[in-house]
């Protein structure tokens, strides 16, 4: 027997009520790949399990006016991969998702709880922050909307207020030229925590760059955008310079620790790697688009 | 805390349990249910010994709340053989596709599941889908070839 309290709403509004009212000792349950290893372990302990899979916003994918998308903060990686359009038009996205863990893992695992577990090295991130996602957040105030890249405050730690819930992103509409790519480095081949990740999202018109958003992922207390990466890109024909440019602006970006996984010199070392070949296969796939 | 009802379908049949809001699918499966075919190796999502099917989706029953099965759709590895063996575990069993055989029904239901969306998988492919199940005895080797002899079986193709 325990005193936690499972609760299944089906609205936003009686979820965001409870999980305000639970007053820091409730947690959000969307894929629980996370949370039921932290309780487990007994690093967290909730007094309220507040599970969101119920609720209709949370769990869709939406395409909205234009081409763009509404991907529910509780849509698991696999439901994201079935996607019949999404991963064509946000092949980085859907890829970084699905790098998440084992077949097993993607079944559950959500972009939101990838997000508001808070890891500097969560793979859903850097991509998202690349395609230029925006978050909507819901809480006992009401609506509003964050950037991804501005919800992460620190390792574990979120820019939100109590009882705030992030509900979905919003992938916007893509110009004709347009994709994305996010690689990792990890000391295996699968299902392993990112040493480096490096999201890339661009649009290149008759050859030159004119728009393009870069994420970086674990070298830093949160995931970054380094707009300097974006501008060595934009303009240019993605040649070797621009790239040595934009390859040398990620490593100066570099804020990492030393780890079992990888040293600083390592990490800073790999971030421009990455940036060079996630920019290689974005620009492929949107000369195909 | 009063303990929770929860009313869900395993293997095709109406099933009614109680549970702790902390207690995990797999908790629930080996224990009042006693379904012990699932298996704990780990508890934390990496062994994939207790996979499952939740609404037709593999999952790890131990990265499950027990109370989340209300209203959903499970399929366990006693649900795998109907009056003879699924071909899987015929295959698994003339090729010695195990040897201690803890991994095995983790291994036969995400196998299950990967025939169904893809009757035709590439080794790669079986490897990449079968990643999250580890076996300490057999190398993977005889696995991923009576996965792939299935496959080819089940499609009709010949040896």
């Amino acid at each position: 027997m325990t005193d936690i309290q499972y609760l299944a709403p089906r609205t936003l509004d009686e979820a965001v009520q409870a999980f305000a009212a639970s007053a820091g000792k409730g947690r959000i349950l969307a894929g629980g790949t996370d949370l039921l290893v932290q309780m487990r372990a007994g690093t967290v302990t909730p007094h309220t399990i507040i599970d969101i899979k119920k609720i209709g916003e949370m769990t869709a994918i939406e395409e909205t006016a234009g081409g763009g998308f509404r991907v529910g903060a509780a849509v698991s990686g696999a439901t994201l991969r079935e996607h019949p359009k999404l991963k064509k038009v946000w092949p980085g996205v859907v890829e970084a998702a699905n790098l998440i863990g084992s077949t097993q893992i993607q079944g559950r695992a959500t972009a939101g709880g990838n997000l508001c577990n808070g890891s500097p090295a969560g793979d859903s991130v850097p991509a998202m922050v690349a395609a230029g996602a925006i978050v909507t957040i819901q809480g006992p105030k009401g609506r509003r909307e964050l950037p991804v890249e501005a919800v992460p405050k620190g390792p574990g730690r979120l820019n939100l207020e109590p009882g705030e819930i992030v509900v979905s992103f919003a992938l916007p509409v893509r110009p004709k030229g347009s994709s994305d790519a996010y690689l990792r480095m990890i000391p295996r081949t699968e299902m392993d925590i990112a040493v480096v990740g490096c999201g890339v999202s661009l649009t290149l018109e008759k050859g030159i760059c004119t728009a393009a958003r870069v994420g970086l992922g674990a070298v830093a207390p949160t995931v970054l955008l380094v707009e300097d990466a974006a501008k060595a890109l934009i303009g240019s024909k993605l040649d070797e310079a621009a790239l040595d440019k934009a390859a040398n602006a990620c490593r100066a970006a570099c804020r990492p620790i030393d780890d079992k996984r990888g040293t600083i010199a390592y990490r800073t070392q790999i971030a421009g790697v990455l940036l060079k070949r996630t920019a290689a296969i974005a620009a492929a796939r949107a000369q195909g688009n | 805390m009063a303990k929770l009802h929860v009313s869900t379908t395993i293997n095709g049949e109406p099933q009614e349990f109680l549970c702790d809001a902390d207690q995990s699918m797999l908790d629930i499966l080996r224990g009042p249910l006693g379904l012990t075919g699932s298996k704990e190796g780990c508890g934390s999502g990496d062994c994939g010994a207790c996979s499952i099917t939740l609404d037709g989706r593999l999952v790890c029953s131990c990265l499950m709340l027990a109370a989340e099965a209300e209203g959903r759709q499970i399929a366990t590895i006693e649900g795998m053989a109907g009056e003879e063996l699924h071909p899987l575990q015929t295959k698994f069993l003339e090729m010695a596709a195990l040897q201690c055989g803890i991994c095995t029904p983790g291994v036969l239901m995400a196998a299950k599941s990967l025939l169904e969306r893809n009757p035709d998988p590439t080794e790669h492919e079986v490897r990449f889908w079968l990643a999250g199940n580890l076996c300490r005895c057999t190398g993977y080797d005889k696995i991923v070839r009576a996965v792939m002899e299935t496959a080819a079986d089940m499609r009709g193709g010949a040896r």
